[in-house]
């Protein structure tokens, strides 16, 4: 777009016939390809219908509370999901951000128990938390072992970690007074402005810097990127700190938003909700593409299904079932599509 | 980079060249016309694996803006020469030079330093990226420096501009380089390549599964380039009729040398196949002879 409001550099040589600009197949787009060339948007659609029968069928689901409710639960996954985009772009996974998020508000609370103050600790946890995606992406890139085997080993490292540190037992979570346990997790929306703003973050990293165009070049042809000269390992080492660091943050905050930390098993459950949304909202396994706006609506869905049936008071493990089918239609969907848009666009 | 005899000249093969006095920089008078606008010279390349002999020694030449094609049977070293140039293996004995200048490659990216760059077909561009994208690849223009946010309308503007400037003809800059046809992926390769400065690119097979209409498209932006830009294009084929149709020179390799090197306007089709036929004959008749022995 912003190509076609520069001057063009008089160039009268050129009369030929279409000055090629981008008036070939490319606008001659039926509505047919404009919804199959969005990928975001059969989630879109999905999700809206979702908010409008809930919506009709429950007055408790579209008031502010309820709203806030669905945003403080959407808030954590969706953080943890942006993160999974850079990394299911370069073609790899990462199974230990939930874990990050769960044992990011117990470094705090150990370090603040030491006499750091809060500030101090929260920045020390999220030096760990760095140090964490530094050890995923160089174990991963330097000693070739597969990311999903290697995150998984450190999901089980850290949950382990809590447990023992823990003795398995809730504690009380430093941070909560004044504006600043309000910026950092007490406020009603502050948790969803944190994943807002991250979200716009890792969307500006992977589409408009060059850094994302390498994390798209590494994920989509390795060898090619390489060949480039794209230090392609180090953008995947740089992605791994990434998610574990907006990871370790969420967790932090959403520590503060509830008061205590627990050495449950949330975290495991969020890297799932996190990867489901951003697979839901597009985002392929196999590398090269991933959208971080379609994981924010993925994450909608999965948060106003999940609110929808408790609400409508659909028994939670029935939930289960469902959003296991849904799960799967959005994937056939997702991926059947998009092969028959390509066929179009041949 | 310009270290002369750190690889081996020990050889035996250098002595019988001219021998131009190579003093860096030196453009003395006694080299001849037709030797000033060779950009590449290889001079007894020899390198082993092992027992195996690949090379025994390659003198080939490749003047500015000239098409050359390499032919050579599976296991005639062809290969190994190619990836020699590449920068992907050093060579044991003979040199290099570029410009005049003696060179010893290190790596790919030393040789792409020095100018020199290899396209393959499917493995040269990032299939999600958009054509404009890949032309920019690694090369991306960016302001507010280390931030790198990038200057999408300038590249794009760019990239028209040189497509046009070559004679590559692309309806759709923003399209996904996975939706082109292989021909359009191969000429956006070899555009991406001479855009960043390579003065010598090496073609494995451009030709390759291509239909007439693809084909016609890569032979003339082989020649656009060469005639018109000057770039120096080596072309690696064991299809005989592709290469006639591309380059003006070819060098048959054949046991680790360059055996035939003949000017395709000299030749024809038939001409140089009773050549090789030939040459192939007397090969198998002293095989044969060492054999009964």
């Amino acid at each position: 777009m912003a190509g076609e409001t520069l001057p063009e550099p008089a160039a009268p040589i050129n009369a030929d016939p279409a000055p090629s600009s981008p008036t070939g197949r490319g606008r001659s787009f039926s509505l047919l390809q404009v919804v199959l060339r969005q990928r975001e948007l059969t989630v879109v659609v999905v999700t809206v219908l979702v908010v409008l029968i809930f919506g009709i069928d429950n007055s408790q689901f579209l008031t502010t509370a309820n709203i806030a409710t669905i945003c403080q639960y959407i808030a954590s996954f969706a953080v943890i999901g942006f993160g999974e985009v850079l990394i299911l772009v370069l073609g790899e996974i990462d199974l230990s951000a939930g874990a990050v998020y769960l044992t990011s508000p117990w470094l705090v609370y150990l370090f603040w128990k030491d006499g750091i103050p809060i500030g101090v600790a929260i920045a020390l946890a999220l030096v760990c938390c760095v140090g964490v995606g530094l050890v995923n992406g160089l174990v991963t890139v330097w000693l070739n072992v597969p990311s999903l085997i290697v995150t998984l080993a450190v999901n089980y490292i850290l949950f382990g970690f809590v447990l023992v540190y823990s003795a398995d037992e809730q504690v009380d979570m430093p941070g909560q007074g004044g504006t600043f346990g309000k910026i950092f997790g007490i406020g009603e929306w502050s948790t969803i402005l944190w994943a807002a703003g991250i979200m716009v973050l890792i969307w500006a990293l992977l589409k408009r810097t060059r850094f994302g165009v390498h994390v798209i070049a590494t994920g989509g042809n390795l060898l090619g990127a390489a060949e480039s000269g794209i230090p392609v390992r180090r953008v995947k080492v740089w992605c791994f700190i990434i998610i574990a660091a907006t990871s370790g943050l969420i967790g932090i905050m959403d520590g503060i938003r509830i008061g205590s930390v627990n050495p449950g098993e949330d975290g495991l459950q969020f890297i799932l909700l996190g990867l489901v949304a951003a697979v839901v909202g597009g985002t392929a396994l196999t590398g090269g593409r991933g959208t971080v706006l379609g994981t924010a609506v993925g994450a909608i869905f999965l948060g106003a299904l999940e609110d929808g049936f408790n609400l409508v008071g659909v028994n939670a493990n029935v939930f289960y079932v469902v959003e296991g089918f849904l799960i799967l239609v959005a994937m056939i969907l997702n991926i059947q599509l998009g092969s028959l848009s390509k066929r179009l666009r041949r | 980079m310009t270290v002369p005899g750190n690889v081996g000249p020990g050889d035996g093969v250098q002595p019988p060249m001219p021998a131009s006095p190579t003093g860096p920089g030196a453009v003395a008078p006694p080299v001849p016309d037709d030797q000033r606008d060779v950009v590449l010279r290889t001079q007894g390349i020899t390198k082993r694996f092992g027992p195996v002999v690949a090379l025994r020694g390659v003198d080939m030449e490749l003047h500015r803006g000239e098409v050359l094609g390499i032919v050579g049977d599976n296991g005639a070293g062809k290969s190994t020469f190619i990836k020699i140039l590449t920068g992907f293996y050093p060579p044991d004995g003979g040199q290099m030079f570029i410009e005049g200048q003696p060179v010893s490659l290190r790596s790919v990216t030393d040789a792409r330093r020095h100018g020199i760059e290899t396209v393959y077909q499917d493995l040269a561009l990032v299939p999600q990226l958009s054509v404009y994208q890949n032309l920019f690849l690694n090369s991306e223009l960016t302001t507010f420096g280390r931030l790198g946010w990038l200057s999408k309308g300038k590249m794009r503007q760019l990239a028209k501009q040189y497509l046009e400037d070559i004679k590559v003809n692309i309806p759709d800059i923003d399209a996904e380089a996975e939706t082109l046809s292989g021909g359009q992926r191969q000429a956006i390769a070899v555009a991406r390549a001479t855009r960043q400065s390579a003065k010598i690119i090496l073609l494995d097979e451009p030709l390759a599964a291509m239909g007439a209409r693809e084909s016609a498209l890569i032979i003339d932006l082989i020649h656009s380039l060469s005639r018109e830009r000057g770039i120096s294009i080596i072309v690696i084929d064991h299809n005989y009729t592709h290469l006639f149709e591309i380059c003006d020179r070819l060098n048959v390799i054949r046991q680790g040398r360059v055996a035939i090197d003949v000017r395709v306007q000299d030749t024809s089709l038939d001409q140089l196949t009773e050549l090789m036929v030939s040459d192939f004959r007397s090969q198998l008749a002293a095989g044969q002879a060492q054999l009964n022995r």
